[in-house]
């Protein structure tokens, strides 16, 4: 199961053609984009960008609290490490790699 | 859920949203009664004002309590909102909460210098209403005139650089073959495109026998949606994915679990399509307020409640269509276990032949301006 759903149950306007896709670096320090909301919810958290508009289910508590506290590490790796079981880590980089394609996580 | 593999210890997502949230992911929230139009397919049965609508304050107390649940946007509508005289006071307080706007107007109290402010206003989101792509197609529903406005709150928009601004239409029996035309109206304006669903709600109940698109349009609009996953819909005709890949969104009613309306006067019901008192789930003027309603009303904890298939549990569709939407069934006098009466598989059309005249539910005629003598005379 993927670890986030994006969602245009917010209405959101499509996605904008993504602009040669912004490659995802782990060793690279990123942070929440100043413009998404996250509020907690049982199965994790809902993130909601007010500048696309766009919503997305994070469908973990662990990466709710990876991606809130994501600024704090000088890397995704880093991060990565504090607080994800090692077996775990493909599947919350490729979750915050996806973040990163729609923009809600950002690089410094 | 055939989808969800063996290791997942967590319901699926769909599942945690039937059974609710704390707090809904946006909420409708009709601010008047008042509107100077009077659609023939009004949800809402608006016209007169309502004495007891939310004062100013009252409003603004709802705002600062939708902040602390962290309500990201409301949808605000009517009526016509933009009447109210602190409509825009109103939707800066909410942007400057945190709760984003989008609110639906017949467009005809924006003029230059309103789509100028607005243009100045960030996370606000404007949804122009129009029936047609042409005027004598939208003012056969909405009223003479109201195209004709509705394009120049359009222009000035355009004209003030507000940006893509959203043009929001029900589809119709009448309109389901302008889609091309009002696809190319909405990118003429750099806008985007919304279509919602006609419900038999409010002043609705009484023309959408004649006015509900036909099976073969429903399968024209289904193909046309899947071939532009970039058409707006609010999700809300999920009970057209019963003919194969489901259309972009959650695909399941959230009435209740996800949404739900606040009215001008404060009640609180399932969604925006239910003004019914069976419906009504309590008032933000209640003790604990909005979030009592939210979380503890009768109503919305039976709403959360897995749904039985009934008459549709025999049904190969029923995951993709997940029975269709409650607010159609209710007002057309189908059980709400039963099938949509707009079912594509013709089921909701077979139970609709047996419903007694006059045994659907009524709207009442709520708000709606009655029609006087000295008016028709004119």
């Amino acid at each position: 199961m993927p670890l986030t759903t994006a969602s245009r149950a917010a209405d959101a306007p499509p996605a904008p053609t993504p602009p040669a896709p912004a490659s995802f670096d782990a060793s690279a320090r990123y942070r929440l984009d100043p413009q998404v909301a996250l509020r907690p919810e049982p199965f994790g958290a809902l993130a909601y960008h007010y500048g696309s508009r766009r919503l997305t289910f994070l469908r973990s508590e662990l990466l709710a609290e990876v991606v809130r506290q994501l600024g704090e590490h000088e890397s995704v790796e880093v991060a990565l490490a504090a607080t994800v079981p090692e077996p775990d880590r493909p599947a919350y980089r490729r979750a915050l790699a996806s973040l990163a394609d729609s923009r809600f996580i950002v690089a410094f | 859920m055939p989808s969800e593999p063996a290791t997942a210890t967590r319901p699926g997502l769909t599942e945690q949203l039937k059974g609710g949230l704390d707090a809904p992911i946006c909420l409708t929230w009709e601010i008047t009664y008042g509107c100077n139009l009077a659609c023939i397919h009004c949800l809402s049965s608006s016209g007169r004002r309502d004495p007891r609508e939310l004062s100013t304050d009252e409003a603004i107390a709802v705002i600062d309590e939708l902040h602390d649940l962290q309500v990201f946007y409301v949808n605000i509508g009517g009526g016509e909102p933009t009447i109210r005289p602190d409509f825009y006071d109103l939707i800066q307080y909410s942007v400057s909460r945190g709760v984003g706007v989008k609110f639906s107007t017949n467009g005809s109290t924006i003029n230059a210098e309103r789509a100028a402010r607005l243009a100045g206003m960030d996370y606000v989101d404007v949804q122009i209403s129009i029936d047609g792509a042409d005027a004598e197609t939208n003012d056969a529903v909405r009223g003479t005139g109201s195209y004709a406005a509705a394009r120049q709150a359009m222009d000035h928009l355009a004209h003030a650089g507000f940006g893509p601004f959203k043009i929001s239409v029900v589809m119709t029996r009448h309109n389901v073959e302008q889609l091309p035309a009002l696809e190319a109206l909405a990118d003429g304006y750099g806008a985007q495109l919304r279509l919602t669903r006609l419900r038999p709600s409010g002043r609705g109940a009484e023309t959408w026998g004649q006015l509900h698109p036909t099976q073969d349009q429903q399968v024209a609009l289904y193909r046309w949606l899947i071939d532009r996953p970039g058409v707006l819909t609010g999700d809300s005709f999920f009970h057209l994915s019963a003919l194969g890949e489901a259309l972009p969104g959650l695909n399941l009613c959230g009435a209740g679990r996800v949404v739900c309306l606040i009215d001008p006067v404060g009640d609180v019901y399932a969604c925006p399509f239910v003004l019914h008192p069976e419906f009504r789930a309590g008032s933000v003027r209640d003790p604990g307020g909005f979030a009592q309603v939210w979380r503890h009303s009768e109503l919305f904890i039976e709403l959360r409640q897995p749904a039985a298939a009934g008459a549709c549990a025999s049904c190969g569709s029923y995951d993709a269509c997940q029975g269709g939407c409650m607010a159609a069934k209710f007002f057309t006098g189908l059980p709400l276990d039963g099938p949509d009466p707009e079912c594509v598989l013709g089921h909701g059309e077979q139970m609709l032949a047996g419903v007694a005249a006059g045994a659907a539910p009524s709207p009442g005629p709520g708000h709606s301006v009655p029609v006087t003598l000295s008016a028709r005379r004119r």
